[in-house]
């Protein structure tokens, strides 16, 4: 009985189903046209030298990023240093050792839905004032306190998901053998959730990577120079190399400001497809 | 959880779970707590640094800070006015774009995708909100913000110029809208995945009996999809409100900074979390401090109040996992 009534409810179906596709095309071409971007603007400043060498000192063409690539791995390591071990033992305590709906468990998740919704920017003062103030200096360290407050309600949920997926089978087997519960975490439970947190880890360091905000404001005023050396003085980083380059009026900056952004980013994406790589086969190992 | 408890007689009594322990248990426990109280601790040591930072422009502007307009460091003249507009606006206009296009990825990975282009797709929307705010600000202000006052702007005002928020086309392209464009970039893939998960959590009895009835895809969407999802996606809404509002470096870079409150969106404006971003490091006074502070102490408020919101729809109707 096709009256006209159902070929026209069929042709909005259509419609719609077609505006749904269009929307995912838009998305995905957002991401390849903001990568090829990247990759146009970027490529010709790519070299060797150009990951080995540091900025000039005083501006102007040649030079590299190496500094800026060292001190960013440097403050995001230290950062994934504090924040990994507490993010896993909120979500142990979430998982192991509270009932979900008690009252200190919802106060945890609170805590950690409120500290993922803090915009970066207000983190970044939080640090200013807590550690730079006080200190009269900037430093790579207060970068790294920073993403790691970032970094934490990231790490707590992904590890409190991964945990939450662990066999049931698991915990019972180590409860029928007598085992007591903390031996049972370390030797059967986060054993087997590793992959699963390493891949929140790795999500929260792409993430950290890349965040300008409180960098800018608490390692922001630094010399072109490579260190070591996180404490006591400003630590280069690729974000503010950036984003200085795009405030300032230097077209050889801006060049930099494009192979730094293709550095940056193609190191974001490995992460982001390793990552799920890395949770696909733990999945599968767990036999989900 | 309750079935480990129940295991240990002396904890289920006392309705708590495992209480009681050896010593590594209570060890590993005490960590944890503490873990929970380093957060939280955090959490109340940021809102006390912002309020006492910004102590000394509260005393001297009051509330009025939220209304004049004015920003002159030299002359000591502070007021939020232009920035909360900013804000509201760039936020508005891509909560207003994002909407419909992150749901409309939602169904389509959802329901429509076949499987193999679905664990394709997905992800790669998904990837789009990993691309660092201050590569897009770079984008926008190199690629985006052109076209934009080239080709969009003054398609936009030739058509629905009597409306004077599309006033004409400026010089540069950086203004209020291409910073709502940039920001919508950011909240789409927050929405869409989201709302996808939610999707594919509604019960498989309720969309095949409205099949079975002869419901078409998109009767069915509407009629129980969406109906049965709505507090979920209201809340994955607020998320990427609280995500637009907070953004500082991407709309920084293509906002064009400017200090007045223009009706038209493709004028340059300024946002709390950009103008803290752009002036940290010209800072004139200690008032100048105190009022960014003031500036992050707003925006703290919204972005406690955009998740609590959010927390609290969802809750509600607890929909699910995702948001509690």
């Amino acid at each position: 009985m096709a009256s006209g009534n159902l070929r026209r409810r069929e042709a909005v179906s259509r419609a719609i189903s077609g505006l749904a596709t269009a929307s995912s095309l838009v998305a995905v071409a957002a991401l390849v046209i903001v990568t090829v971007a990247v990759v146009r603007h970027g490529a010709g400043a790519l070299s060797l030298s150009f990951l080995v060498k540091d900025p000039p000192q005083f501006g102007g063409p040649g030079g590299g990023i190496a500094s800026a690539i060292v001190g960013t791995s440097l403050i995001v390591a230290m950062a994934a240093i504090i924040a990994t071990p507490v993010g896993v033992l909120c979500a142990l305590y979430l998982v192991e050792f509270s009932a979900p709906g008690s009252r200190p468990a919802r106060a945890m998740r609170l805590a950690l839905d409120l500290m993922q919704g803090l915009p970066t920017v207000v983190v970044g003062l939080f640090i200013f004032g807590l550690v730079v103030k006080p200190a009269q200096a900037e430093s790579g360290f207060a970068g790294s306190l920073a993403l790691a407050i970032i970094m934490l309600p990231l790490i707590a949920r992904s590890s409190q998901e991964v945990l939450l997926t662990v066999p049931r089978g698991l915990r019972d087997g180590t409860d029928a053998l007598g085992v007591d519960r903390w031996r049972a975490i370390m030797t059967v439970i986060l054993p087997t959730a590793l992959g699963g947190i390493l891949t929140g880890t790795i999500l929260a360091v792409a993430r950290a990577a890349g965040e300008t905000a409180p960098l800018l404001l608490i390692d922001g005023a630094f010399t072109p120079g490579t260190t070591v050396q996180l404490f006591g003085h400003a630590v280069p980083n690729i974000p503010v190399l950036i984003f200085t380059a795009v405030e300032s009026a230097d077209p050889s900056a801006f060049a930099r400001a494009w192979g730094a952004a293709l550095v940056l980013l193609a190191l974001i994406l490995i992460a982001n497809v390793g990552a799920r790589v890395l949770l696909a086969r733990s999945r599968a190992r767990m036999g989900l | 959880m309750s079935v480990r408890a129940s295991l240990n007689p002396r904890a289920a009594a006392r309705g708590r779970v495992a209480m009681e322990g050896s010593l590594g248990d209570r060890i590993l426990r005490g960590l944890c707590i503490a873990a929970g109280l380093l957060a939280g601790g955090t959490l109340l040591a940021v809102a006390y640094q912002v309020i006492s930072g910004a102590r000394l422009s509260i005393s001297t502007f009051g509330l009025p800070f939220l209304v004049h307009s004015a920003w002159a460091p030299n002359l000591g003249h502070f007021g939020a006015a232009v920035m909360l507009y900013g804000t509201a606006v760039s936020s508005a206009i891509a909560l207003l774009i994002s909407t419909p296009v992150a749901i409309a990825i939602a169904i389509y990975l959802s329901m429509l995708a076949p499987r193999a282009v679905r664990i394709v797709v997905g992800p790669l929307v998904e990837m789009l909100a990993a691309i660092p705010s201050v590569i897009l600000g770079l984008w926008g202000i190199i690629v985006l913000a052109p076209f934009m006052q080239r080709h969009v702007e003054p398609a936009l005002h030739g058509v629905l110029g009597f409306i004077p928020i599309f006033g004409p086309a400026q010089t540069t392209g950086l203004g209020v809208f291409t910073a709502g464009v940039i920001l919508t970039v950011m909240v789409v893939p927050i929405i869409a995945s989201l709302s996808r998960d939610l999707f594919l959590s509604v019960p498989r009895e309720l969309t095949d009996a409205a099949e079975s009835v002869g419901a078409t895809r998109w009767e069915v969407i509407r009629g129980v999809v969406l109906p049965t999802t709505v507090s979920g996606v209201s809340a994955a809404i607020m998320l990427g409100l609280g995500r637009a509002l907070g953004e500082a470096i991407a709309v920084a870079s293509v906002i064009g900074a400017g200090n007045v409150v223009h009706v038209s969106t493709f004028e340059t404006g300024n946002s709390l979390a950009a103008r803290i971003a752009l002036d940290f490091a010209y800072i004139v006074s200690n008032l100048h401090t105190a009022s960014l502070f003031y500036l992050a102490l707003i925006l703290l408020v919204f972005g406690l109040l955009t998740n609590l919101i959010a927390r609290q729809i969802a809750s509600r109707y607890d929909v699910h996992r995702t948001f509690a």
